[in-house]
């Protein structure tokens, strides 16, 4: 298995304050990969660098072999952000439609993506209702939909399943799963579920903008003779003390 | 492709936002007609009382175009009680003239008028005593009209001149505010984790809303010179690439000045700084008659250069080879701000 993403001694402030020190990171092909850590701790910060629509201060982030920024990432990442991003103006085919647009797919290709992703996220019945009338949860489900829509090899998703019902959660995690074991894709999410993040491959627990701990989630609890995450991650901040 | 992507999305919203379509293409027609009935409204005949004036001077205050009252005596008392504009009192071999001045503009004209029929009372007195004819002829002065004829009104320089400055208010507002609202949503930054390019993006907003200013342009110059007679002597094509130049100078200044804007009313307090002070510079008041230093600030106002060249088709019927220097003034603004937009976006990702 090739390395999917590398980061290299990254580093990021905006104005005097550091969010990002000094970050390594090597994320195999063909994994979940989880973010954990808790609010403010430059989670979304590292994700928007890895995607590339902001610029490290100072070291480089590889993606398939490519320096970040590249033209051509841009097709292979799938993006969906914390914030939903989404036209509200527009129904949910109509933003469907409009992001499809921008990665040259045939028009039968964009067809079945767009069945394929609005299936996934259940959203078929209410495609053709705006965007302004959705509740939080339908905007959530459309902008990961959005973010599958070129069907990428890496996805990144920031916070994917805030809103999202139990039900719905079981069946975005199952697909996600199968993703990366039928197509080999890359995952990258960042959660504040715990029990979201015994589901990933490999953890890198984020505090005040450095990784303080990282291994799969059995590697990690017994490291610090812990029960659960969320018990590894106090102990993890402590020691780091 | 991408491009026409983002086009198409730019027209669906837009025309879902009725509001904005209103603003667009209804408010311009209703301030120009209002503007029309304002300036072509004729002015009532002002008011002069008289005591003790010759009839012979009342007849021709009266073709003065005043409505002449005489009085037995008066004073300033009466021009208040009998809402007068002015009161002309003869006594004691003098002319005294009382002027309520309220509006000192009228009070000149009427100064003015009663100056000249006095003036013309004793001249045709001594001409009688002569016994000569001092009748003027009308006609005496042929008039010749380089540009416009007899009928131009203030309104037809007004009008072409407005005409340019709401394609510039209304498309720096809409695209100022569709910018804001992509960078507050997140779309913005969203659209730079698509393989969409900064000058595509830039591209498809200037297409995107370029076709709506050409619209606007077509109805507005459509209604002012089939219904409102504003005088249109050279081709409309030549208007609507004006126009059209000038509202992409609108869109890039408003895209640019969303940078620095984090809501939409912050948007709205740009329009004194970079709106309105444009409008004193259309051509209101001329050029010529401005401090040195002004006459400077003008060279700085985009729609200067587009009510000149407006002005240069539409009233004096001129071709493109009199208005080249203005639309190249009009270049230079667009291509300083699309450098400047492609900048600020660098903000995001560089390509
Ligand atoms: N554009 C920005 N300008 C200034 N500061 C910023 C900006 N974006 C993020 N920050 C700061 O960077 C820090 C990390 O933010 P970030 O959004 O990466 O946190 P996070 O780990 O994703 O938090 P959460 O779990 O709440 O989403 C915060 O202190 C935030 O205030
Ligand atoms: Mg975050």
């Amino acid at each position: 298995m090739g390395v999917s993403v590398r980061i290299d001694r990254v580093s990021k402030s905006f104005g005097k304050k550091q969010v990002l020190k000094d970050i390594n990171l090597e994320i195999e092909e063909g994994m979940i990969y989880g973010f954990i850590g808790p609010s403010g701790a430059g989670k979304t910060t590292l994700v928007k660098l890895i995607v590339g629509i902001h610029a490290p201060d100072t070291g480089t982030i590889t993606v398939l072999n490519k320096k970040v920024p590249d033209m051509d990432l841009f097709r292979d990442i799938g993006y969906m952000a914390q914030s939903d991003a989404l036209y509200h103006d527009l129904t949910g085919l109509e933003n469907l439609k409009f992001f499809a647009s921008l990665y040259n797919l045939s028009k039968k290709e964009q067809k079945e993506r767009i069945e394929y992703a609005a299936g996934l996220v259940k959203l078929n019945d209410d495609l053709k209702r705006r965007v302004s009338v959705y509740s939080g949860g339908m905007k959530r489900r459309l902008s990961l939909a959005i973010a599958l829509i070129q069907d990428p090899k890496i996805l990144i998703l920031d916070e994917p399943t805030v809103g999202i019902d139990p039900e719905l959660r079981v069946g975005v995690w199952n697909e996600l799963k199968r993703l990366r074991d039928e197509e080999g894709k890359t995952i990258l999410i960042t959660t504040h579920v715990m029990d979201e993040a015994e589901k990933c491959d490999y953890i890198g627990m984020v505090r005040d903008g450095t990784i303080i701990a990282r291994g799969t989630p059995a590697e990690l609890k017994e490291r610090y003779g812990a029960e659960s995450l969320d018990e590894v991650f106090l102990k993890a901040g402590r020691s780091d003390k | 492709m991408r491009t026409a992507a983002i086009i198409k999305r730019i027209c669906i919203e837009m025309m879902r936002d009725k509001r904005s379509m209103a603003l667009l293409f209804i408010a311009p027609v209703f301030i120009l007609t209002l503007m029309y009935f304002f300036f072509n409204g004729e002015p009532t005949d002002p008011r002069l009382g008289v005591v003790h004036i010759e009839d012979s001077l009342v007849q021709i205050l009266e073709e003065q175009e005043m409505e002449v009252i005489p009085f037995e005596k008066g004073d300033k008392d009466t021009v208040l009680a009998e809402d007068l504009d002015a009161l002309l009192v003869y006594e004691n071999g003098a002319y005294k003239l009382i002027l309520e001045n309220s509006d000192p503009s009228l009070a000149n004209t009427i100064n003015l008028k009663v100056n000249q029929s006095i003036a013309a009372q004793i001249r045709a007195k001594l001409a009688g005593q002569l016994g000569i004819n001092l009748e003027m002829d009308e006609n005496l002065v042929v008039k010749e009209y380089i540009y416009g004829d007899a009928d131009s009104g203030y309104f037809d320089i007004l009008g072409t001149i407005f005409v340019g400055f709401f394609v510039f208010f209304f498309v720096f507002l809409l695209s100022g505010i569709s910018l804001l609202k992509e960078r507050t949503s997140g779309t913005l930054e969203r659209l730079m984790a698509t393989p969409v390019r900064r000058w595509e993006l830039l591209t498809a907003y200037l297409a995107g809303y370029g076709v709506f200013a050409v619209i606007q342009t077509l109805i507005v110059v459509t209604y002012s010179v089939t219904v409102l007679d504003v005088v249109l002597v050279g081709s409309i094509g030549h208007v609507i690439i004006i126009n059209l130049l000038l509202a992409f100078v609108a869109l890039t200044i408003g895209m640019f000045l969303s940078t620095f804007a984090s809501s939409e009313f912050q948007m709205v307090q740009f329009i004194p700084v970079v709106v309105i002070p444009q409008i004193l510079f259309v051509g209101i008041i001329p050029l010529e008659w401005m401090a040195d230093w002004l006459q400077v600030f003008a060279k700085f106002m985009p729609v200067h250069y587009a009510a000149n060249a407006l002005k240069e088709v539409m009233y004096k019927g001129e071709g493109l080879h009199a208005i080249t220097g203005d639309l190249l003034a009009l270049v230079v603004f667009i291509v300083v701000f699309i450098i400047l937009n492609l900048l600020s976006l660098r903000r995001y990702r560089r390509g």
